[in-house]
């Protein structure tokens, strides 16, 4: 039975499972960028994550926006370079916008990825269509808004189809931030790892709110 | 075959590195926080300066903090950007109420996480500006400034900010003046061979071992080209040729003519030998002894390297009154020190 919206607890245990889901991806993420990147975003958001599950589990939260923030600050904190500034800002963004809000339902989540889209864009001056993790962030963000009307469950499956479709366009752009700009059209063919890490944690999303 | 490198636990080299800086300073520099360094006595009231970046660059950034020249340094780890609060760590460290000043290479990772941490700082009220380093003329045109990274020139500008922040009365007084040694610093360097990751052993780019890549970046980003192996005396001329064409490309400065005075610095990227420094460093003389441009003072070292990385660079810094007067001032730290005044002064 889904989930008709989430407690502040429940958005701790959904951030969880994003932090389990990760963890076990970590070889995934590191092809993903080994082909385009340095080859550490998938080690490096592993430690961001171990870091995030030891600030998350065991601890009682009383709003919505907390286990968000408190995870963007992990993530920060243990991971470092870019991609713990960039990601860091995501979840610490988007937590910001729930500040007010006592449950996580479909609007929420539109604040959310709305306010974490903007968070990141601002910070790291990407922009869609430079094959980064906005790619994938910014049509997610995008469908939350259209669907924020609808029921959670519904509006974040379609939130993570949307991640899912912008991680697989990446493929068909060429890199001009990051590392990756370096190789120029060489970067063609191939996803931005960080892209596939939005992918990830959207479909977890999902997935623990169908649960 | 890997690198030999003498370390311990391979994910603790940064913590460790710093660790062994800060007894290196004896008493003058305390260990802060996760992974920063700061001057002992600094102070009340001074405009202060912060610098870092990832570590493995060593002696920078980390080896700058001295006596006349940075306060403190926030430590990352190994090729990347310390993370928000160890920025905040730092600048807590060095604020003594009246500003502090962050001077760092201009990477997307370390503008990021220096941003973040300057809101977590201003956030406790203290003030912070930020200029950015972007020497490297190879990494973009003069028009796009903004995508330059920052390499060897961060030791002169550094050391010059350094001695200014011991005078200065404002955080715009010295940030004004930052600027300035940012924009008459310009740097070009060549890349031999890689260094190699601490923690995998493997080289951090690769490159054809008959090849050289001119304007490359210190971590194996792409320069102008990759060309042919050449001597001393034909490669220190296209080098410094591509630092004066810099110059009168840029209308934000005037071209190195007859008469200017400059400071000249010759970088090892690591395993590049002071032997071939010196071969360098004497046809770069004689070609600025050719063009009459006075060389003011000379750095010649391995003070921004990335491990056992060969290869060299060469920094040109346009002097003016002001800036000699910074030169001028002796300055003490682990990566560069010197006595009052110059060699030939």
């Amino acid at each position: 039975m889904a989930k008709e919206s989430l407690s502040p607890n429940e958005c701790r245990d959904m951030l969880l499972a994003v932090a389990d889901k990760i963890i076990e991806s970590e070889p995934i993420l590191t092809d993903a960028d080994r082909a385009l990147g340095d080859g550490d975003h998938g080690i490096g958001m592993e430690r961001g994550m171990k870091a995030v599950k030891e600030k998350l589990e065991g601890q009682d939260f009383d709003s919505i926006d907390k286990p968000f923030t408190t995870m963007g600050m992990a993530m920060m904190s243990s991971m470092g370079g870019a991609s713990g500034a960039v990601f860091g800002t995501l979840f610490r963004a988007g937590g910001k916008a729930l500040a007010e809000a006592e449950s996580l339902g479909a609007a929420q989540v539109a604040a959310f990825f709305t306010a974490a889209a903007e968070g990141v864009q601002k910070r790291g001056g990407a922009k869609p269509g430079d094959k980064t993790m906005v790619d994938a962030l910014v049509p997610a963000a995008e469908k939350a808004e259209e669907m924020k009307s609808e029921s959670l469950a519904t509006a974040i499956a379609a939130v993570a189809e949307a991640a899912e479709a912008g991680k697989v366009a990446s493929e068909d752009l060429i890199a001009t931030m990051g590392r990756a700009k370096t190789l120029g059209e060489r970067s063609l063919g191939k996803p931005d790892a960080g892209a596939v890490s939005v992918s990830i944690i959207v479909a977890t999303m999902s997935d623990y709110v169908a649960s | 075959m890997s690198h030999k490198k003498l370390i311990n636990d391979p994910l603790k080299v940064a913590d460790e590195l710093v660790e062994g800086l800060v007894e290196a300073y004896n008493g003058d520099c305390v260990h802060v926080g996760q992974r920063s360094l700061a001057l002992k006595n600094i102070p009340d009231n001074k405009v202060a300066l912060l610098v870092g970046g990832g570590s493995g660059h060593e002696p920078i950034y980390h080896g700058l903090v001295g006596k006349n020249l940075a306060d403190g340094a926030a430590c990352g780890d190994i090729f990347a950007a310390p993370p928000p609060d160890i920025v905040l760590e730092a600048t807590q460290a060095v604020n003594k109420g009246n500003g502090v000043l962050y001077l760092y290479g201009n990477y997307a990772g370390d503008v990021m996480n220096f941003d973040i941490g300057a809101e977590l700082a201003e956030e406790e009220d203290i003030d912070v500006r930020t200029v950015l380093i972007w020497d490297d003329v190879c990494s973009a045109p003069p028009t796009q400034k903004e995508n330059r990274r920052g390499i060897a020139g961060l030791v002169p500008i550094v050391k010059l900010v350094g001695a200014a922040s011991q005078s200065a009365q404002s955080l715009d007084e010295l940030e004004t003046f930052a600027k300035k040694a940012v924009l008459n610093t310009r740097s070009v360097g060549v890349s031999m061979s890689p260094g190699s990751i601490p923690a995998t052993g493997k080289p951090t780019f690769d490159i054809d071992p008959d090849k050289i890549g001119l304007g490359m970046g210190i971590h194996g980003e792409p320069g102008v080209a990759e060309i042919p192996m050449k001597s001393a005396d034909e490669l220190t001329p296209m080098m410094l040729d591509l630092i004066f064409e810099d110059y009168e490309k840029d209308e934000e400065i005037d071209a190195l003519a007859e008469g200017d005075e400059v400071l000249l610095f010759v970088n090892s990227l690591g395993s590049t030998t002071m032997m071939e420094l010196l071969i360098a460093l004497r046809k770069a003389r004689e070609i600025l002894n050719e063009k009459g441009i006075k060389t003011y003072d000379v750095i010649v070292g391995p003070l921004v390297t990335c491990q056992e990385m060969s290869g060299i660079s060469f920094s040109l810094t346009k002097l003016d009154d002001e800036l000699k007067k910074a030169w001028d001032l002796p300055c003490q730290s682990v990566c560069f020190s010197k006595m009052e005044g110059r060699y030939g002064g």
